[in-house]
């Protein structure tokens, strides 16, 4: 639902015929040497396309005496040389601009607004451009106005629009101090007035960073992709070494081998699949997060969510929804069903929480009439105070409904001089074995009975708690709740493990022996108190609601601010890497084809007997050297779409996940070069290329 | 018949490697006692260095020392062998070796390469007493860097053991107590063993004849358990005092394969996962079985052209000795390079082109179970670069035994993977354009490329056989194969023990659903798809212009 709105939001901001001429300019721009050598596949290739241009200029460079056709044959391996550059630069842009016209619509948000600035007392100076603010510089925002930029608020409580950024449509209130004090530029405050410590300077916002990770040139690579792309150097090195020792075994059978053939036999045998994309899949990957609303600070955070094993997933908000519902009213010795019901409906009349709602429309829905209206005419509402732990509502004839936690009706009760029923305490330890909460109704000095508050499980959260643990991901429960309650919705959502009455250090000793016994850990959160523990776990995910500390801390920040997501983002870190995986295994796997295509064509003229080796009947020497090379270079654009999506995964065991891939694209990379090449071999054939 | 010997033989390895390789891990881990005394003995000679642990550093210190004045004494003594005791020679007129052949062979023999380009007949009994003692020492220090490479991947450690410890354990309990009951085995079945000098023969025709003799069951025993594979005579195992009967064949061959075989079991020790040594001993046989499966058949099927032209329907005997036959000399040729051993019964030159470029490409591959302790950490340096390819496929970041492969693990077995192709192709490609290569060549075209790389393969894998056509005694191959050698050997195992040192430092991550399992069949085959797909590419051009093309000529004139 809101990746929808970040979609449309896309939509909008990037023509896609926009994105189409920025990705065809900065693949000619990347063709520059110096930008090029970061990748050593690409740029082996580049230093081919080189030679065979010299060669077109000058068949007989490297010694030989070629016919005046050499020299068309030397430019056809020079543009598909040129063309499979272009591919991998085009690739790269590609995902750049998807990534950057992303990132683009989030920050065209924010747009660029004027700021009132004050100064410590409040005082307004002047009015300057939101895009000169520094770190550190007081603003005052009024009802209506933007907010110039990210920041604390200092003083002052409004109401904030942040669709914008999230998409969600319900204003929420903001003030100073506390976990819902900061603010995100580009959203508008719609009540009262605000006063804002700026907190970032211009350039350094998280979305600045995001933006920085998903431009190629600048962007870091992540550790596991530097690793790979040292094994991909090295298998360029080794393809190097058995190109240049084959010219010598050549000649010594006196059967030279012209330069432009061993060059495109050296492209066609280095990784360049996945030499072109492997930085197209890296900032997809980076794009993905993006577009499912998260802002990731590096891209190994990305890399990490992958290597997950242990989640800790706070009970409110993420495994159960945010609020506690009505399930039953149950009333103490001497008084029945209805009176409860009554005095409940009563007590929670003035209450606008969730769960006072939740009372009434339950009540109503057991049959409870609708309350009479004349009854509030002059009626008193009792709010909640942290004080007298109770709500409810005094009518005009002086009768007081209440309800509240179990010793605090108790102490009032028995202060008015009432009396406490017997099987009260019984009630109330029963609904908190059971995982509820117990809520104490009474009117004026008599208790009528309880009202069972459960927390409810979200719906499905169970079965993807299975899921995670068919990965090997497990998920424990942190929650303030006494053991009893806890363990109750603990069995209910399926969790591995649970920490009751977990205060906020508690987090952080969790993470840290899990991660003593060698365990990635992963953690959302939004408060102040939550930052040592966001700083400490492998993938700490704030919420973009919560304080400027806590997103600080961590490395992913949710513009949504929903929790969940730590879900999905797993599974996003596996198919950056599952995509890289399967498009190198694709990549070595398709070798044995072209030498196959290749090798008879080289020889068959000084050992004949080599065609038996010609198992795909090529047409002529020059055919088949030529259709390996094209093949070689249209892999790429047609595996452009794989990579921008990652490949398919689902959960199941590694093993089985191992098996399918292999079997698609280990086996398929064998076989589908074969067929691809023999395709592209029948149209060079027929169109005449070959004569060349 | 040959094929039930063959399988019976396969059974008999199995049998045996499985126990003895929980036997190797007591070994080294210090759990045996019964020769106590002994192994007292030797590490009070070599006095405090053989106390306290070792980093990975200290170890290659010691280790690399220790090689270079084992290799520095060998060379003084082939260099001044007249004028050392024991004086009278295997043959009648043992003479010093030139400076650049004393090298080759120094290297060759520390290296358990064991590339011989003399041949065994000019040597004194001396200096043959001090190549033997580096047959049992070489193969003993191949053996000692895989153990530490198994310590690194299943404890989190800074130190890895101590070299001289390991050595002497190794030496103790492993190579003495074995190679002794294989020398009685083999002195009862008929090889000779003494210092005595030739013996003179009154031939039936009345002719003087002199028989060369020498410690020979003493030789081949730790010849063929080292996998060191150097002959005692020129003949090596074609000569009928080194192996006189299929008896000795067989047992020739099993002494081979027995102890690599074994690493794998004690690597599945170490690990605490006998699965995991399945697995991996498992596909690996399977290769080995296959390999002799073509060797075989090809010997059997013969010359098609004799069978197209001539109408003679025979087996391939050229080169051969008529006493082993075809089964026994493939079951040999094969072996021999899967364990990269180098001794030979035949003269691989010879066989059907097919018959002598399976041995060649087992070389290539060097996985295929291999020498002492090299060729486990060649199968362990391509376990890491399959882990690391499929554990991206199963999207975590890869990890073996729990042990994250990151970027300096997969740098150092790039590195370690790079070498050898690049120890074979480089110098072959010199050697045939340049004349001071290609003038040593026997025969020209197709056949004399299998030659060269043969002989830069066989250097490059420290196997020591030769495919005979190549004539290696000139400065030039002297140098270079030597050269080829220390490299194979020394900077494989550097960066092999350095990964060792990088992975022992690190934290292990418990298993859990997600993590790629490395003791499934499933791991296991695509395992053997990676070295089969990365060793064919790297080697395909090469073997596709030696053997493949010599075959499909042959094939190809047949049908004419």
């Amino acid at each position: 639902m809101k990746s929808r709105g970040a979609e449309k939001r896309f939509r909008k901001a990037s023509g896609r015929s926009s994105l189409w001429r920025r990705a065809m300019l900065d693949a000619l721009i990347k063709l520059d040497p110096r930008l090029l050598w970061l990748n050593p596949v690409m740029f082996v290739v580049e230093l081919g396309l080189f030679v065979t241009v010299l060669l077109t200029i000058w068949p007989d460079l490297f010694g030989g005496h070629y016919p005046p056709s050499q020299r068309w044959y030397d430019l056809v391996v020079a543009v598909v040389l040129l063309l499979t550059n272009l591919f991998a630069n085009f690739a790269e842009a590609w995902a750049e601009g998807r990534g950057r016209a992303q990132a683009e619509s989030l920050r065209r948000a924010r747009g660029d607004t004027p700021a009132r600035l004050v100064d410590a007392q409040g005082t307004v100076l002047r009015t300057v451009s939101s895009s000169a603010l520094r770190k550190g510089d007081r603003v005052r925002v009024e009802a209506g106005e933007l907010i110039p930029g990210d920041g604390e608020i200092v003083r002052g409580i409004g109401s904030v629009d942040e669709s914008a950024i999230t998409g969600e449509s319900a204003p929420v209130i903001r003030e100073a101090g506390g976990d819902f004090s900061s603010v995100v530029g580009g959203t508008r405050l719609l009540s009262d007035w605000l006063e804002v410590e700026i907190a970032t300077n211009p350039g350094e916002s998280f979305l600045d960073q995001m933006i920085r990770l998903v431009e190629g040139a600048k962007r870091q690579k992540t550790p596991n992709e530097i690793a790979l792309t040292v094994l991909l150097a090295g298998l360029t090195l080794v393809f190097l070494v058995v190109v240049m020792t084959l010219e010598p075994m050549a000649d010594y059978l006196k059967a030279p081998v012209d330069v432009a053939t061993l060059v495109a036999l050296l492209v066609c045998l280095i990784p360049t699949t996945i030499g072109a994309l492997l930085s197209a899949i890296g900032i997809a990957g980076m794009d993905r997060v993006l577009r499912f609303n998260i802002i990731a600070k590096s891209g190994r955070a990305v890399e990490v969510a992958g290597d997950v094993n242990t989640l800790l997933l706070d009970k409110t908000g993420t495994i159960t929804i945010g609020n506690r519902m009505a399930e039953a009213f149950q009333p103490v010795q001497g008084h029945i069903l209805e009176e409860v019901r009554q005095a409940a409906v009563r007590a929670s009349l003035a209450d606008s929480t969730p769960e006072g709602k939740s009372i009434v429309s339950f009540a109503e829905r057991q049959g409870e009439p609708p309350t009479d209206r004349r009854l509030l005419d002059g009626a008193q509402p009792v709010k909640f105070s942290a004080e007298t732990r109770r709500s409810g509502l005094v009518l005009a004839d002086g009768t007081e409904y209440f309800k509240g936690a179990g010793d605090a009706i108790i102490d009032l009760v028995t202060k008015r001089g009432g009396t406490v029923p017997e099987d009260l305490p019984g009630i109330v330890d029963a609904i908190a074995r059971e995982g509820g909460t117990p809520l104490v109704v009474g009117v004026n000095r008599a208790i009528l009975g309880v009202i069972y508050l459960k927390d409810v499980v979200k719906p499905g959260i169970a079965e993807r708690f299975a899921s995670l643990r068919r990965m090997g991901i497990r998920t424990v429960m942190i929650t303030g709740d006494n053991p009893l309650t806890a363990a109750t919705i603990a069995k209910e959502a399926g969790v591995d493990d649970f920490v009751a009455q977990a205060r906020p250090e508690d987090k952080l000793r969790r993470i840290r022996s899990e991660q003593d016994e060698g365990k990635m850990v992963a953690m959302t959160g939004d408060g102040t108190n939550d930052a040592p523990a966001l700083a400490q776990a492998d993938l700490g995910l704030a919420m973009q609601s919560g304080t400027s500390a806590a997103k600080d801390a961590a490395n992913m920040v949710d513009l949504d601010s929903d929790p969940t997501k730590l879900i999905e983002l797993v599974g996003i870190g596996k198919q950056l890497l599952i995509t890289r995986g399967t498009i190198t295994t694709f990549s070595i796997a398709n070798d044995v084809a072209k030498y196959f295509a290749i090798l008879p064509a080289m020889f068959v003229g000084v050992v004949p007997q080599l065609a038996a080796l010609n198992i795909m009947h090529l047409g002529t020497p020059h055919s088949a050297i030529l259709s390996a090379l094209i093949f070689n270079a249209l892999i790429i654009p047609l595996l452009i779409p794989l990579a921008m999506r990652g490949v398919a995964w689902r959960p199941m065991s590694a093993t089985q996940t191992l098996m399918r891939n292999v079997l698609f694209y280990g086996v398929g990379g064998l076989l589908v070069p074969f067929l691809g090449i023999k395709l592209i071999d029948l149209l060079v054939v027929a169109t005449g290329l070959a004569r060349i | 018949m040959a094929i039930l010997g063959i399988a019976l033989y396969l059974a008999v390895l199995i049998g045996i490697a499985v126990p003895l390789g929980v036997y190797i891990h007591q070994a080294l881990e210090g759990k045996l006692r019964w020769l106590g005394p002994l192994e007292r003995l030797l590490l009070r000679a070599i006095g405090p260095a053989s106390d306290g642990e070792q980093t990975w550093r200290q170890y290659w210190r010691s280790f690399i020392i220790f090689n270079a004045v084992g290799m520095l004494l060998t060379y003084a003594i082939l260099r001044l062998q007249p004028y050392l005791p024991l004086r009278e020679g295997v043959g009648l007129h043992p003479s010093a070796q030139g400076p650049l052949l004393a090298f080759n062979t120094a290297v060759s023999f520390i290296t358990n390469t064991n590339w011989q380009n003399y041949s065994g007949e000019t040597l004194t009994y001396f200096a043959q007493l001090a190549l033997m003692v580096l047959q049992f020492l070489s193969p003993a220090l191949g053996l000692v860097i895989a153990i530490v490479f198994f310590r690194a991947l299943v404890g989190r450690r800074e130190t890895l053991g101590n070299f001289f410890r390991d050595l002497v354990r190794c030496i103790v309990y492993i190579f003495l107590p074995l190679a002794t009951i294989a020398a009685v085995v083999l002195l009862a079945l008929g090889l000779p063993d003494t210092f005595a000098g030739p013996a003179i023969a009154h031939t039936l025709s009345g002719a003087l004849q002199q028989i060369d003799r020498g410690p020979i069951a003493a030789w081949v025993a730790i010849e063929q358990l080292g996998t060191n594979g150097g002959g005692f005579f020129n003949a090596n195992a074609a000569d009928p005092l080194i192996n006189p009967s299929p008896a000795t064949n067989i047992i020739e061959i099993l002494l081979m394969s027995i102890l690599s075989t074994s690493l794998v079991f004690t690597f599945g020790r170490y690990a605490k996962s006998r699965k995991q040594a399945w697995v991996l001993a498992g596909v690996t046989l399977c290769l080995y079985a296959a390999g002799i499966a073509v060797v075989y058949g090809a010997m059997e099927y013969g010359n098609p052209i004799l069978h197209g032209v001539l109408g003679i329907s025979a087996k391939s005997m050229e080169g051969l000795e008529v006493r082993n036959g075809v089964g026994d000399t493939a079951l040999y040729a094969t072996a021999t390079t899967a364990y990269t051993t180098g001794s030979v019964n035949a003269m691989m030159d010879s066989l059907p082109p097919l018959a002598g470029g399976l041995p060649l490409l087992f070389m290539m591959l060097n996985t295929v179970f291999g020498g002492k302790g090299a060729g486990m950490l060649n199968i362990l340096m391509f376990v890491i670069i399959t882990v690391f390819v499929a554990g991206l496929m199963v999207g975590r970041t890869p990890e073996f035994l729990g042990k994250k492969i990151e970027r300096r693990e997969i740098t150092l077995a790039t590195v370690a993977m790079l070498i050898h192709p690049i120890l074979i192709l480089a110098p072959t490609a010199f050697s045939l354009v340049h004349k001071i290569g290609a003038s040593s060549i026997l025969n020209t075209g197709l056949h004399g490329i299998t030659e060269v790389v043969y002989a830069f393969t066989s250097a490059a894998a420290n196997n020591g056989s030769a495919f005979a056509g190549l004539n290696g005694n000139t400065p030039f191959y002297n140098l270079s194969l030597g050269l080829v050698m220390l490299i194979g050997r020394y900077l494989s195992m550097a960066a092999m023990l350095a990964l060792a040192g990088s992975l022992a430092r690190k934290r292990i991550i418990p298993a859990t659903e997600g993590t790629l399992r490395t003791d499934t069949w499933s791991f296991g085959w695509v395992y053997l798809f990676v070295v089969l797909i990365v060793g064919a590419l790297t080697f395909f051009p090469a073997l596709s212009l030696g053997p493949i093309a010599e075959h499909l000529v042959m094939a190809g004139g047949a049908g004419r």
